[in-house]
Parts: structure tokens; C-alpha cells; sequence
């Protein structure tokens, strides 16, 4: 009882040591056991989630390649000035050949060619061409390099191809990012590509229209869908709910292949308004190879997404409520809007957030049923990861694609509040 | 301690294991191919056939040739390359090899010379495009029509697909410039020589782009080869390209009432790519079985089952009957002499340098 008294010296635990130490130790010690048990998820989120999306982050502006393949030439090249009109000089050049030389016998200047050919149309058979014979050059035995060059390859004498090597030598780039938003550097600083290679920016916004327009359809169809599964007994309302999920469990394939029977101008719905007269057989509609057709296919898969969320919000607000609105004398329209719907709010709004970031990284059904103008920009990346192999690229639209969904998430925050987003 | 034990004795196990083959050829062979008929065709004309000579080997395949470049890239950046045998398109494995993802090819001493001595690099020929490729096959991208839906003349003319006029009706072409952009050309009065020329000039793809404005809204673009053959038996379209063995299928196997439009042809390759930094004995197994399935008889053999030209000229004589339906395949080869009267050959140098760019441009157009 002394330290009640002691109004000097701490408090002190049982022990001896002082309670604000004590009580620190062991709360760390909870922490510590805390931290233990969640740790290998965190792991597991650390090296399967967060460092695969760091390192596409750094692919996209990473330009090693040159500097590293060709480390001569870099450091050689910097002094000149590609406005002069002149030709690099001829310690370039002995710099470039020695370079070639290296580089071909680790077989790395095809690939150096392969990235520069992305800014420069023509470099890489270049490079291909010239390191077929730099295996045998002779660096010493030759007085100058830049007419053995321009003799092997006369591209070695056009000063656009060295003005691309001097632009992308240093080891990051902006020029995937540039090439991302429709732009390119030019002779004088970032300049936007002529109006017939703009194809990006296009395509992002047609996404998140698209994306937006095909949430909205999910809204309208699942929310009287969810209200009658909410609102059935029991038993129907399980059969039904196996009729939401069987479409969900099919493949996504399967589904989309459906559609195209379906919407094509031979298909079953045409073939069906031709049968009853009220479309001509020589004009059938175009309802397929459209954005029409992907908004139809798309909200057709991801309608589940949507009414998951509202079932479950819908089926813990009492019935009561609606009722008691009723008996105080509100029509049933106000009865709805004042009383029924803010309480769906939140499950509207998991399920919009659930439905728009599926449908802006969809690009299996849009490749399909989407034509020319029905595709998103995922399709472009899908295309420069898997058959252009420009990574670099890719990562830069990838990176784009994350931020905008981060900024209308953010936004979405502000506006509803995340907060008020129930799964259930 | 159990299980530390246990995992020890294993890996012991292993590395000896590895040390006392590392001299003899491994006995599992995984082979990437495109699925469907064409890898049924590799499986009965040689792999079944070498697996009955090598009863101990057990053969994996995986169907991912579609993304074999990218596929090969990331198991190389992540140093576990899964893949002994990749089935690839010419220009896929000249990008493997830029890459340096691909494993180059002695074509003389890796492979079987022609049965009466020629060299296995005289008896490919030009067909060796790269130097990590060994071609199986010469298959073409041409054109199919609905014959009950062209009305009376019947197209001899790839530039049928652009008159409009006398063959009305959507038309079926590959979502990418390759070949498209040259037939456009071709059929604007380009002469076959100097499409690449024109096309490399400023203005060129632009030239080619307003000759596919003239028929872009009566276009349906594919991505698959599949697609193509549907649309034309379900009557979506009229015309339709696609690879010459799809429509081979669609016609002698199922009977539609599709013919061939050969005119303009475009020539392309698939074979064999070997994946770069195999350890010595998978290497050893594939080169065995590399050697054994690109022979003048396998390439033959291949021939019964699709309709896709050996890469062999030593083969060619060799070609058969189809082995289930016991018709000539000769006439259905895309190198028959009847059918490459007029054949388009694709650059693939060419294409290399400039895909990326023309790719944008064509891109832009599709979305406008």
C-alpha cells in the first residue's frame, strides 16, 4: 500500500519492476502473438500479391537493357547532340562495334534490338543483321568503324537510329508510359502520336463507360431479383437461388459462347423476330460483335455478383419496418424510397464496387463477343503480355488501369462512404 | 525430426539420382502444342510411334503454343523452364530466338538427312527461317466461301473479298494486320513484288487501311481458328479466312457446303522450338526424339491425318491417303500445285521489325 502514498517514485507491479513497463511487455507480447498468427498470410499476401504487383509496377518505366547491353555506346553517346545534323563520332561507333561484338557472343543484342524497336520501327533487324557478323569483328584491326559500320548496314548512317539509342539509354524510362497515354518523346520534348496511332486513351474511357453502363444494368436486374429471393419462404426461395448460382458455377467460356449463338444474325433471337414478322429477313439486327453485345454477355455473367450482396443486405432488414411505415399512413412508394431503399444502400454499393472492377479487368468476353468496338483495354494488355511481348508496356497500362480504380474508389469513399458497404 | 530425416534422405536420393543419368537422356518429355486435330496428328504420325520404340519414356503435353513466347519468357525470368518441346509459328520462334529463349539448332547434325543422302538443311530449304526452328508443316491462311451463298460466278480471286458488289455479305478476316493489310494491297492494284516496298512507305498502311475501310462494316474479325469454319457453316458470313486445315475439316469431315479460295494464299510455318538452358539430359531426350520426328517418313505420316504440307520436299512424294477417310490429301495440300498457283509469301523479317508499329496503327483504325 506504500506506493499510494509514494507519490515520488512509479507504480510498481507485483514484482518489483514498474506497472507502465510491465503493462508495455505484456501488451508487446500479445502483439508479437498476434502478429505470429497472422504471419504467414501476411507472408503469403507479401510474396504472392504485393511483389508481383511492385515488381509490374517497376517494369514499367525499367530500361536496364540498354545500358546494360550496350555500356560503351551509352557512355560514349552522351555528349552527342542529335540536333547538330552530324553523325555520332567515330569513338561511337568503335564504341557501338566493340559493343556488338560482346553482345553478340552472349546472344543479348537481338534483344536489345527488340526493345528499341518498340520506339523505332526497323531497329531490331538492325541489330539482328549487323550481329550476325559482329561475332568475327576486330575491334583493333579496323581504322574506322563508322564507314565499316554504315558499309555493313547503311541504317548505322541514319541519325534517327541514334538519336533512339541516346534517348533510351539511361536505365528508366518514361517512354512506356508516354506510349500508354498516347504519347511519344519527339525531337522536342513529349508530343502526342498523330491522330491514327491514338488508341489507349479511347479505350480506357470506353472501359469505364462501359464498365459503368454494364453495373447499372446489374443494379436494375438484381435489385427486384434479390427483393422476391429475400422475401420468399424458405423453400422456393432456395430454389431459386439455385437458379442465380447455376449460370455461376458454368464456365465462363460456356456462357459466353451462349450468348453468341443467341445474338448472332443467324441466331436464335434473330431467327425468332424474322419467324414473327417483326424484323425483315435482309435486315437482321446486329446485336452481337458490338458493345451492345458485350454489355448484354457481360452483365449476364456478373449479374450474381450483384445479387449476392443485395440478398444478404435485404434479408436482415426487418419487414417490420415497412409495415410500420405503411400503418403511419405512407403510400407504398414512400414507404420504399423513404424506408425500404436507404436500407439497401450497402448492398448496392458491394455489389456495384464487386461488379465495376470485375468488368474493367474482363477480356475474355469482350475479345469474343465485343467486335471492334465492344473491347476493353484489358484486351490490349492481354495482347502485350502474351503476343507482342512489349511487358514494359503492358505493366505502364496496368499501372494506369490500377490507379484509375484506386482514384474512383477513393472517390466512391467520399461520396457513399466505404463504410457503408455491407456483403452482408 | 521424422520428417527432417525423411527430406533429407529424399534429396540425397535425388541428387544421386541426377548425377547417375545426368550422362543417359531423361525419361519424361513434356511437349507444348496447339491441341485439337493438329496435336492429335503429332501424336498418332510420332509420338506414339517413338513411344512404342521408347517403352520407358512418359510424354506430358500442354496445349499453350497460343502463348508459348510469353509463357517461355516468364519460366525463363523465374529460371524453372517446365518445357523440353515447344510447337511454335515461324515467327514466334524467330522471336525466341532474339530472345535468346530459344536453343539454336545444328540443322545438319541434330537432324536425319532425306532417306537418298540429301542434307536435312538442303531438304528443308528456305523454310528454315531461324536458326532455333525446325518446320514440320506448311500450312496457309486462305480463304473459304459459302458455294450456296456466292450466287452464280464463283470468286477465283482473293479480291473477291472486296468487291462488294457482285459477292454482298459479311466477310470473316483475323483480328491483326498480318496478311490482311498485304491482300488489301495486293487487291489495290499493288503488284505481289512490292507490296512490303509499299506498304514500308510513308502513306503505305494507311493505303491499306482505306481498302479495308471499303468493306470494314461487312466484317467480322476472328481470333481463333475455330471461329472462322462456324461462322461459315452457321451462314454469318460469305467469305472467311482461316488456316487451310480448318476448312479442310469443316468440308471433307463435316460436310459443309464450303469450298476453297486458294488465290493469294499466305504461307506459313509451324515446327519445333527447343527451349534454351535445358540440363543435359532432358536435352538429350529431345534431341533424340527432335531427330526421329522431323524424319522424311514422320512428316509423311503427319499428312494422313491434316491437311497440312510436310516441310520436308523429301516428304512430299510420301503423302497419302487420309487415314480415316481414305481420300488423296495431295489435292488438298496448300503446296499442291493447283492450289499455289498464286501464293502470297509472308516476310517474316519484314513483319518483325515493323509489327508493333503497324500493329498500333491498325489497332486505331479497328477502333475508330
Amino acid at each position: 500500500m506504500s506506493d499510494t502514498t509514494d507519490t515520488g517514485g512509479p507504480v510498481l507491479a507485483a514484482d518489483g519492476t514498474p506497472l507502465k513497463r510491465s503493462l508495455a511487455r505484456a501488451l508487446r507480447r500479445q502483439k508479437m502473438r498476434a502478429l505470429l498468427l497472422i504471419a504467414p498470410l501476411l507472408l503469403f499476401i507479401l510474396i504472392s500479391f504485393i511483389l508481383p504487383v511492385a515488381d509490374m509496377l517497376y517494369r514499367s518505366v525499367k530500361n536496364g537493357i540498354v545500358a546494360e547491353t550496350l555500356p560503351r555506346t551509352v557512355v560514349a553517346i552522351a555528349d552527342w547532340d542529335a540536333d547538330s545534323g552530324d553523325l555520332p563520332s567515330e569513338a561511337v561507333y568503335a564504341a557501338m562495334a566493340a559493343d556488338l561484338k560482346e553482345a553478340a557472343a552472349a546472344k543479348t543484342h537481338t534483344k536489345v534490338g527488340t526493345r528499341l524497336n518498340y520506339e523505332n520501327p526497323g531497329i531490331s533487324s538492325l541489330f539482328r543483321k549487323t550481329g550476325r557478323k559482329a561475332k568475327k569483328f576486330d575491334i583493333e584491326g579496323v581504322s574506322s568503324w563508322k564507314e565499316e559500320l554504315i558499309d555493313i548496314n547503311k541504317d548505322w548512317g541514319d541519325i534517327e537510329n541514334w538519336r533512339t539509342i541516346q534517348t533510351y539509354s539511361p536505365r528508366v524510362t518514361s517512354g512506356y508510359f508516354l506510349n500508354a497515354v498516347d504519347m511519344r518523346v519527339g525531337t522536342d520534348g513529349a508530343e502526342m502520336r498523330p491522330e491514327a496511332e491514338r488508341i489507349y486513351m479511347n479505350l480506357l474511357g470506353r472501359t469505364l463507360w462501359m464498365s459503368l453502363a454494364i453495373t447499372v444494368c446489374c443494379i436494375l436486374l438484381a435489385y427486384p431479383v434479390a427483393w422476391i429471393l429475400a422475401n420468399l419462404p424458405m423453400r422456393q426461395a432456395n430454389i431459386l437461388m439455385i437458379l442465380v448460382l447455376l449460370p455461376f458455377w458454368t464456365s465462363l467460356l460456356v456462357r459466353t459462347s451462349a450468348w453468341k449463338i443467341l445474338l448472332q444474325q443467324q441466331g436464335v433471337i434473330n431467327d425468332i423476330l424474322v419467324w414473327i414478322g417483326l424484323v425483315d429477313d435482309s435486315a437482321r439486327l446486329v446485336i452481337i460483335n458490338n458493345q451492345f453485345g458485350t454489355i448484354v454477355a457481360m452483365t449476364h455473367i456478373l449479374l450474381p455478383f450483384m445479387i449476392l450482396p443485395m440478398y444478404s443486405v435485404m434479408q436482415t432488414i426487418p419487414p417490420s419496418y415497412l409495415r410500420a411505415a405503411k400503418s403511419l399512413g405512407a403510400t407504398d412508394w414512400t414507404a420504399f424510397w423513404r424506408v425500404y431503399f436507404p436500407q439497401t444502400v450497402p448492398g448496392i454499393g458491394a455489389g456495384s464496387i464487386l461488379v465495376f472492377i470485375l468488368a474493367i479487368g474482363y477480356y475474355i468476353t469482350p475479345a469474343l463477343v465485343g467486335g471492334t468496338k465492344g473491347t476493353f483495354i484489358s484486351n490490349q494488355i492481354a495482347f502485350h503480355i502474351s503476343s507482342s511481348l512489349n511487358w514494359g508496356l503492358a505493366s505502364a497500362l496496368g499501372a494506369i488501369l490500377l490507379a484509375v480504380v484506386l482514384v474512383l474508389y477513393w472517390a466512391y469513399d467520399k461520396i457513399v462512404g466505404i463504410d457503408n458497404v455491407k456483403l452482408g | 525430426m521424422k520428417l527432417a530425416k525423411m527430406f533429407m534422405a529424399t534429396s540425397a536420393l535425388t541428387l544421386a539420382g541426377n548425377v547417375a543419368t545426368a550422362e543417359d537422356m531423361a525419361n519424361e518429355l513434356t511437349l507444348v502444342s496447339w491441341g485439337g486435330a493438329y496435336q492429335a496428328s503429332q501424336v498418332k504420325a510420332y509420338v506414339d510411334p517413338y513411344l512404342a520404340m521408347n517403352p520407358d519414356v512418359k510424354v506430358t503435353w500442354d496445349e499453350s503454343s497460343a502463348e508459348a513466347v510469353a509463357k517461355l519468357r516468364a519460366m525463363n525470368e523465374a529460371g524453372n523452364v517446365t518445357w523440353d518441346l515447344v510447337d511454335a509459328v515461324a515467327s514466334d520462334s524467330m522471336r525466341l530466338c532474339d530472345e535468346g529463349l530459344a536453343e539454336e539448332i545444328n540443322h545438319d547434325e541434330d537432324l536425319a538427312a532425306a532417306p537418298d543422302g540429301t542434307s536435312a538443311s538442303d531438304d528443308f530449304g528456305d523454310l528454315l527461317v531461324s536458326d532455333c526452328f525446325v518446320p514440320q508443316i506448311v500450312y496457309s491462311t486462305t480463304f473459304g466461301y459459302r458455294k450456296d451463298l456466292v450466287g452464280e460466278t464463283k470468286p477465283d480471286s482473293v479480291c473477291a473479298i472486296f468487291d462488294l458488289d457482285t459477292w454482298p455479305g459479311k466477310r470473316a478476316l483475323q483480328k491483326r494486320p498480318i496478311d490482311n493489310v498485304e491482300w488489301a494491297l495486293y487487291c489495290d492494284g499493288v503488284a505481289k513484288d512490292e507490296i512490303y516496298d509499299v506498304l514500308g512507305e510513308d502513306g503505305g498502311m494507311e493505303r491499306a487501311l482505306a481498302k479495308l475501310d471499303t468493306i470494314k462494316d461487312q466484317v467480322v474479325w476472328w481470333t481463333a481458328g475455330a471461329e472462322t469454319p462456324q461462322l461459315l457453316a452457321d451462314g454469318e458470313v460469305v467469305f472467311g479466312s482461316t488456316f487451310n486445315g480448318r476448312l479442310f475439316s469443316a468440308i471433307a469431315e463435316q460436310n459443309q457446303p464450303i469450298e476453297m479460295l486458294w488465290d493469294m494464299q499466305s504461307f506459313d510455318l509451324d515446327g519445333w522450338v527447343v527451349p534454351a538452358g535445358l540440363p543435359a539430359d532432358r536435352k538429350a531426350r529431345v534431341m533424340d526424339f527432335l531427330k526421329f520426328a522431323t524424319d522424311t517418313q514422320r512428316l509423311a505420316d503427319q499428312a494422313a491425318y491434316i491437311s497440312y504440307g510436310p516441310a520436308r520436299a523429301s516428304s512430299a512424294p510420301l503423302v497419302g491417303k487420309h487415314a480415316e477417310l481414305g481420300i488423296d490429301m495431295a489435292p488438298h495440300m496448300p503446296t499442291d500445285p493447283a492450289n499455289s498457283g498464286n501464293v502470297h509469301v509472308y516476310d517474316y523479317e519484314w513483319w518483325a521489325d515493323n509489327r508493333d508499329d503497324l500493329n498500333a496503327k491498325f489497332e486505331a483504325w479497328l477502333a475508330k
